[in-house]
């Protein structure tokens, strides 16, 4: 075998293969330190759920006509995506870029940015599709009712999971130290949280905050579990999943532009 | 999107050189890191770049992958124009980083594995490749260690083994013994000779002289981003230096003395810290000054024509 041999297809953009190798990439590194992310991945949902499942839950009993734990679940999974997509995308691709340099060994084997980027989001959306169906599990032991509709909530963390991972790649690539990664917590990712109908119904907020949370992906990926855990709502989901397919593509090429700027200069 | 990504449907070119680049230019901002630089390397030979810190030999290796993107001139891989057609040039080369990037969690092996997927070996000679790597950087004994368990010398090995997955046409090394003993460095130059000896054409930098010396078939002296001198070293050193150097001690009073006198008679001359060497003596007759002779050599003619002293 020799390079020539290899080199029997012309190369292109987007390729199947540079894409599987910074998959697989990740994959055998995550055999190294799965155990703590599924730890944290898991449990930190859990608590959230538990906590304002049975303490918030004991004093009010029913929100949006669900039953307040089972309100919880729903949007709780919601959470456990984008906690298990943007903030590995973040710390991770800036670590990997900037103290690791793996990034600089990966693109000198024959894969492009825009390709290394697709394959580490695909990476965090996968994973992210499993573990945000954690606290969907644990409010199932907890009286969640099943429904057919659950099945779906794994594409739907997959398709918000990218996204997230999209837009945590961004920051990183358009972020000059891991230090203002506080900024971005705390001004962006803690609102988008709070305001996207997770632990309570937006009916209650005022109108300019109802129509803001109208741009928060957060809120279309509860609306659609939610949605796909009591039933399906038409055309509005329809708009929930084409959001957040938008939302996934537009932040697929900013993460793309925020990298190239970043790793080619 | 970058011009990087911009790769049309090629066929493999043959050409004589594995790598050339004309009259390139790189600068950031105000700074121009690389200057009208003019570079061969012949298929099947070692060519060194040899320049101090700051010289350029980094962001030109950079800019063989395309990760660094030339402002001016043409850079040709293994018959691909750069950058829009790199990445079939990266399929065919293999590049040793001057920093170390290797996933420290993972074993030997699984670094291995993850290059053969990024290389695009095909799964039914990945394991042969594997093996083949583990052999030629002798890591076969300690495959399932973790990468932060090795040696600063086994990592190295590993780094080079990592380059060679594909068995590629040309590989770019990067400084690839600075910071390690010398022991482990002529480990690290019987792999690199190991290299030359299968034909494939190898790029170094380096800024350690005897490294070019030992290695390289062809040395390019880079400057402040540019060509000052470009031959085999031997070559090198019999036309700027001549055969010998006469090292002359004293005061520093004296040395400024014997400088100046040297200038004077024609003579080029070199502080070497506690001495000052005195090259150019072929044609000398009774004008060689009295001192310790001995063969001038590669780092006297690198001094001569830069300037700098090398580190």
């Amino acid at each position: 075998m020799s390079a020539a041999e290899l080199e029997e297809r012309a190369p292109g953009r987007l390729e199947r293969t540079a894409i599987g190798g910074v998959l697989v990439r990740e994959i055998i590194n995550f055999s190294s330190y799965w155990r703590s992310t599924t730890f944290s991945s898991t449990v930190e949902p859990t608590i959230y759920l538990l906590a304002f499942g049975f303490g918030f839950g004991s004093l009010v009993a029913v929100v949006g006509g669900y039953d307040y734990i089972d309100f919880v679940a729903t949007g709780t999974v919601a959470t456990a995506v984008l906690f298990s997509s943007i903030f590995p995308a973040m710390f991770g691709t800036f670590i990997k870029y900037k103290f690791q340099h793996t990034y600089d060994a990966i693109l000198a084997a024959p894969v492009d940015t825009e390709e290394l980027v697709t394959g580490e989001a695909l990476w965090l959306a996968m994973r992210a599709s499993v573990y945000g169906c954690t606290p969907l599990l644990v409010g199932l032991v907890f009286g969640l009712d099943p429904s057919w509709g659950m099945l779906a909530v794994p594409a739907i963390n997959f398709v918000a999971g990218y996204g997230w991972a999209c837009t945590g790649v961004a920051i990183a690539g358009w972020l000059k130290g891991i230090e203002n990664f506080n900024y971005v917590t705390s001004a962006v990712i803690t609102p988008l949280f709070l305001v996207a109908g997770t632990f309570f119904p937006l009916t209650g907020l005022p109108g300019w905050v109802q129509a803001l949370a109208q741009l928060n992906p957060l809120f279309h990926c509860v609306q659609l579990v939610r949605h796909a855990a009591f039933g399906w709502e038409g055309w509005a989901d329809v708009w929930n999943f084409a959001f957040l397919i938008v939302f996934g593509l537009v932040m697929w090429r900013v993460a793309i532009a925020a990298m190239e700027r970043k790793l080619i200069d | 999107m970058n011009d990087r990504a911009a790769c049309d449907p090629f066929e493999v070119p043959s050409t004589a050189h594995a790598l050339e680049l004309s009259h390139v230019v790189k600068r950031y901002g105000q700074i121009t890191a690389v200057n009208g630089l003019d570079l061969v390397v012949p298929e099947g030979r070692c060519v060194g770049l040899l320049g101090p810190n700051g010289a350029g030999k980094s962001t030109t290796m950079r800019m063989l992958t395309a990760q660094t993107i030339a402002d001016e001139g043409q850079i040709t891989v293994l018959g691909h124009e750069l950058p829009g057609d790199s990445k079939a040039a990266r399929a065919r080369m293999g590049v040793v980083p001057q920093l170390d990037n290797l996933d420290t969690t993972l074993t030997v092996e699984q670094n291995l594995v993850v290059f053969s997927h990024l290389y695009r070996v095909p799964k039914a000679r990945r394991k042969a490749a594997v093996e083949r790597v583990l052999k030629i950087a002798n890591l076969g004994q300690r495959r399932d260690s973790k990468v932060d368990e090795l040696s600063g010398g086994m990592r190295r090995r590993l780094l080079i083994g990592r380059s060679l997955i594909h068995q590629p046409q040309l590989v770019l090394l990067d400084e690839p013994t600075v910071g390690l003993d010398p022991q482990v460095r002529q480990e690290l130059w019987a792999l690199i000779d190991l290299l030359r000896s299968e034909g494939v054409s190898i790029l170094m930098s380096t800024h350690y002289i005897e490294e070019a010396e030992r290695l390289c078939d062809s040395v390019t002296i880079v400057s402040h981003g540019s060509v000052v001198a470009v031959g085999a070293p031997t070559e090198l050193v019999a036309e700027h230096a001549g055969r010998d150097a006469v090292e002359i001690y004293g005061s520093p009073e004296r040395l400024v003395e014997v400088e100046g006198e040297m200038v004077k008679e024609g003579f080029p001359t070199r502080r070497t810290g506690t001495s000052i060497a005195v090259l150019g003596l072929d044609d000398a007759d009774g004008r060689a000054p009295a001192g310790e002779r001995r063969p001038a050599n590669l780092e006297d003619v690198f001094v001569l024509l830069t300037g700098e002293e090398i580190a």
